[in-house]
């Protein structure tokens, strides 16, 4: 009999098990992968989003609440809670030394990555050094961690939790929590959610999953099928177009695209169909996934001519390269014709201006269709280079419905001793979009809540439901 | 000098030849590494990648190679590394491309191919060889065992023949080794080294800056956690051998400048820094060599294990051979100890420019290079 187990293996599931731990409960944490593949989707992640009012060691200037509130907002079109949001926000300022304390380190941004040294403080190592951290930390504190052991089963007596298995193991515990992922790395159901087309198409099979294989979402259907509250749309989620050339599981940050906002983006007839400058890229990245999805075949071209070069990081995959669109185009199979007609519109289009990448300059487009607002330069210098992308899901918001205690929910009744953490519970304040960072603040405030209360739930049951887990 | 530099002028015009299958491997790897760079806080190595674009140079592989301390923090933080399909592992790719560094550059060529095929057997023939030797020089004058000579080496070998042959092999050294980091330092086009830069490549190799992991809690060893130990140990190999030669070379000054001639008194400085440095010797490679039996096999090139831990125990061999030599230099064991000794040391000297023991000069003339690389303008300055 365990006080606590702690469902799922990586950022807010360590975080739940660490400060359940910390608390005096004895913990099980239980991880669905190999020792090699764990930590999910942490393993790909590289920084943490901070609230700070004035410079932190690696953190400049400030990063005030309501400036991030106000991001959020921006982001998720309003679909968020703001007293979630805001409990996150606050947290993320302080919880660094908790991090630094489990072994954590921090360094200063990542070249290329300057735009977020205000706002992200960067793990060193990245998300799979922090997640080694964590475990080592576990162990030090005698956290016992089950590796290959994915939840198939979860036991309730009414409203209360019980026991999980994992086929014929059993895991009773006092309290527990639920931090095993989205569903991102479930094919079939990702294909339900996204549905047919009006093309005939079934966009979600030709997704590419960013990060772990799994995140099946099997803990997330035990919980829909026990009658859980449920928040969220399944077809939403962090969606960024990636090279189409990535593996299908795994690919993590190296195969991000990072030229759209210098070139052109055409879908696989050929045309353009959005506006490239809209804002600086870590701004936009998140949405064209989702653009990307919406076209035929769920493909697309990024185009640059070799101006672009050196001014965006440098791709994994090689792009195809030539010396004229139409041969571009050939290579890419996309009609010559057609992209020769796009690109020599775009370039008409081109009104003069003073190219800087640095900011939202004055070169833009007159009579393109669409236009594109910034960093409009005619593709004009050989050789001319193409990548191709596909929707990359980095993970999915239909979740568990939380509060600031992190507890499930069932019709409105919380459970006295189940809490939710990470991807499974980050819809209640992503409801859509996303900005880089958050889901690790998202992880570690409700990862660190849902073990404080956890450990409540099994140590003190009379005090559960206090709301001031974290101090 | 100029004889040094027509030889280095004349070197194989090496980066015009195609990569090798390691320095190809290291280029995907750094192609990969490239757009994710989360290492970057960890070495030197990351930030003089993120200042290229393209990795088809061979000079810049091996120059990035040899920037690679093999702490191993960048493979057990790597989410790609195996058994992602990606399998990228940097410190055993680097490893690979620096064995071939050591090998290629090395003058004369064929000296080095010889190593490059097997280190360890040559390394330790070439030591006990002279050994037996020295033993059957000695044995021809008379017995092996004599009476007790009160520490006079030179009733053993006359000075002069041991300067004689000394003086070759370490000169012969010397300039082997200076050719070979020569040709290096011409391919890897530096740059002129400014003081600044000279003095940050100076404290880096003398702290063994990058074995800190960039957070200072130190390396990998057998796993994940980080420990010091290793940066400890090689402290105290490389500072036992600096002891070791300083106390030669004063004994040397003794010698011709002072006309004091060894044996020396316990308390002289020849032997107070002998036996310090001969004590580093033995605990700083006893030290590494458990760390090299326990490391995370992924860090290390299979094909090196012999010729990393065959030049850890020379220099063990060296060392305790040494204070043997001290310690029973009353008795009547002096002459075989000399020679064990001399034929250890004559061994090192002799395949110094070929073994393991080359990875400390090109090592510190990479650290040179990215001082005065990272004080000149990046070429790939993104915007963003």
């Amino acid at each position: 009999m365990w006080d606590v187990v702690v469902v799922g293996g990586g950022n807010a599931a360590l975080c739940a098990a660490l400060t359940a731990r910390e608390a005096g409960a004895k913990v099980l944490l239980l991880e669905a992968a190999p020792k090699e593949w764990r930590g999910g989707n942490s393993q790909h992640t590289r920084n943490l989003r901070c609230m700070h009012d004035g410079p932190q060691d690696v953190l400049v200037d400030a990063y005030p609440e309501e400036e991030y509130w106000q991001d959020l907002l921006k982001v998720t079109g309003g679909q968020t809670n703001e007293k979630l949001a805001r409990m996150v926000i606050r947290e993320s300022s302080r919880c660094r030394g908790w991090m630094q304390k489990h072994g954590v380190r921090f360094q200063p941004p990542l070249s290329g990555a300057l735009h977020v040294a205000r706002t992200n403080a960067f793990f060193m190592g990245g998300g799979k050094a922090l997640v080694n951290a964590y475990y080592r930390s576990a162990e030090n504190l005698g956290v016992e961690i089950r590796y290959e052991t994915p939840v198939d089963a979860i036991e309730f007596d009414g409203l209360r939790f019980v026991a999980v298995r994992s086929g014929s193991k059993r895991f009773e515990a006092k309290a527990c929590v639920l931090a095993a992922g989205g569903f991102e790395s479930n094919r079939e159901w990702l294909r339900q959610a996204w549905g047919q087309n009006e093309r005939g198409e079934w966009p979600a099979d030709n997704f590419l999953i960013r990060g772990t294989r799994f995140n099946t979402g099997k803990v997330l259907k035990l919980m829909m099928q026990a009658g859980a509250d449920i928040i969220g749309d399944p077809s939403q989620s962090h969606c960024v177009a990636i090279d189409a050339r990535a593996p299908l599981y795994d690919g993590g940050i190296c195969t991000r695209i990072d030229c759209v906002s210098l070139g052109i983006v055409v879908n696989r007839d050929g045309h353009r169909f959005y506006d490239e400058g809209e804002d600086f890229w870590p701004k936009r990245y998140a949405i064209w996934g989702r653009l990307v999805a919406m076209q035929p075949g769920q493909i697309a071209y990024s185009i640059i001519d070799s101006k672009a070069v050196g001014r965006f990081m440098p791709p994994v995959f090689e792009g195809t390269t030539a010396n004229t669109i139409e041969e571009l185009a050939t290579k890419i199979n996309i009609d010559p014709a057609v992209l020769g007609e796009t690109v020599r519109n775009f370039n008409q289009a081109c009104q003069p201006g003073t190219f800087d990448h640095t900011v939202l300059d004055d070169c833009h487009t007159k009579g393109a269709n669409p236009e594109k607002t910034h960093w409009a330069l005619p593709l004009d210098k050989p050789p001319f280079f193409a990548y191709p992308v596909r929707p990359g899901i980095t993970f999915t918001y239909l979740g568990l419905k939380t509060d600031e205690n992190a507890s499930v929910f069932f019709n409105g009744k919380a459970s006295p001793n189940l809490y939710a953490a990470g991807e499974i519970n980050a819809g209640n304040v992503l409801g859509k979009g996303y900005t880089a960072g958050v889901g690790m603040s998202i992880g570690t405030t409700f990862g660190r809540i849902a073990g404080a209360q956890a450990a409540r739930a099994a140590l003190s049951p009379q005090k559960q439901g206090v709301s001031d887990a974290v101090a | 000098m100029q004889s040094l530099k027509t030889i280095a002028d004349q070197a194989v015009q090496w980066h015009k030849e195609p990569l090798t299958p390691n320095e190809a491997e290291v280029a995907r790897i750094m192609q990969i590494c490239n757009a994710c760079r989360y290492c970057e806080g960890f070495c030197a190595m990351f930030p003089a990648m993120t200042r290229r674009l393209k990795f088809d140079n061979k000079a810049d592989l091996n120059y990035l190679a040899n920037l690679c301390h093999n702490c191993g923090a960048c493979l057990h933080a790597c989410q790609y590394a195996p058994p992602h399909e990606f399998k990228v592992n940097v410190p055993r790719s680097m490893a690979k491309v620096r064995k071939e560094t050591y090998t290629s550059y090395a003058w004369p060529g064929a000296l080095g191919k010889l190593y490059a095929s097997n280190g360890l057997a040559l390394s330790l023939a070439v030591a006990l060889g002279l050994a037996l030797f020295l033993i059957l020089a000695i044995m021809s004058k008379g017995s092996l065992f004599h009476e007790p000579l009160a520490g006079d080496f030179y009733a053993v070998f006359p000075h002069n023949t041991l300067v004689a042959l000394f003086g070759t092999v370490f000169l012969f050294a010397v300039l082997a080794l200076a050719t070979g980091v020569r040709r290096f330092w011409k391919d890897i086009t530096p740059g002129d080294p400014s003081k600044p830069a000279v003095v940050e490549a100076t404290t880096d190799v003398l702290r063994l800056k990058y074995l800190d992991g960039g957070h200072g809690l130190g390396c990998n060893d057998e796993d994940d956690r980080f420990t010091l130990r290793r940066r400890i140990f090689h402290h105290f190999t490389f500072y036992g051998f600096l002891l070791c030669f300083a106390a030669t070379s004063i004994a040397t000054l003794y010698h011709y400048l002072l006309g004091w001639h060894a044996p020396y008194d316990f308390m002289s400085l020849p032997v107070i820094l002998g036996t310090l440095g001969g004590i580093g010797l033995l605990v700083g490679p006893a030290g590494l060599f458990w760390l090299n039996l326990n490391r995370a096999p992924l860090h290390l090139d299979p094909d090196q294990k012999s010729m990393d831990r065959g030049f850890i125990a020379l220099l063990f061999f060296i060392s305790l051979t040494g204070l043997l030599l001290l310690v029973l230099r009353d008795t009547s064991w002096m002459a075989l100890m000399l020679a064990l000794h001399l034929g250890f040391v004559m061994g090192f000297f002799l395949m110094m420019p070929y073994s393991k023991f080359a990875h400390g000069i090109f090592r510190s003339a990479a650290l040179l290079k990215w001082a005065i690389e990272k004080r000149q303008p990046n070429k790939v300055g993104l915007s963003d």
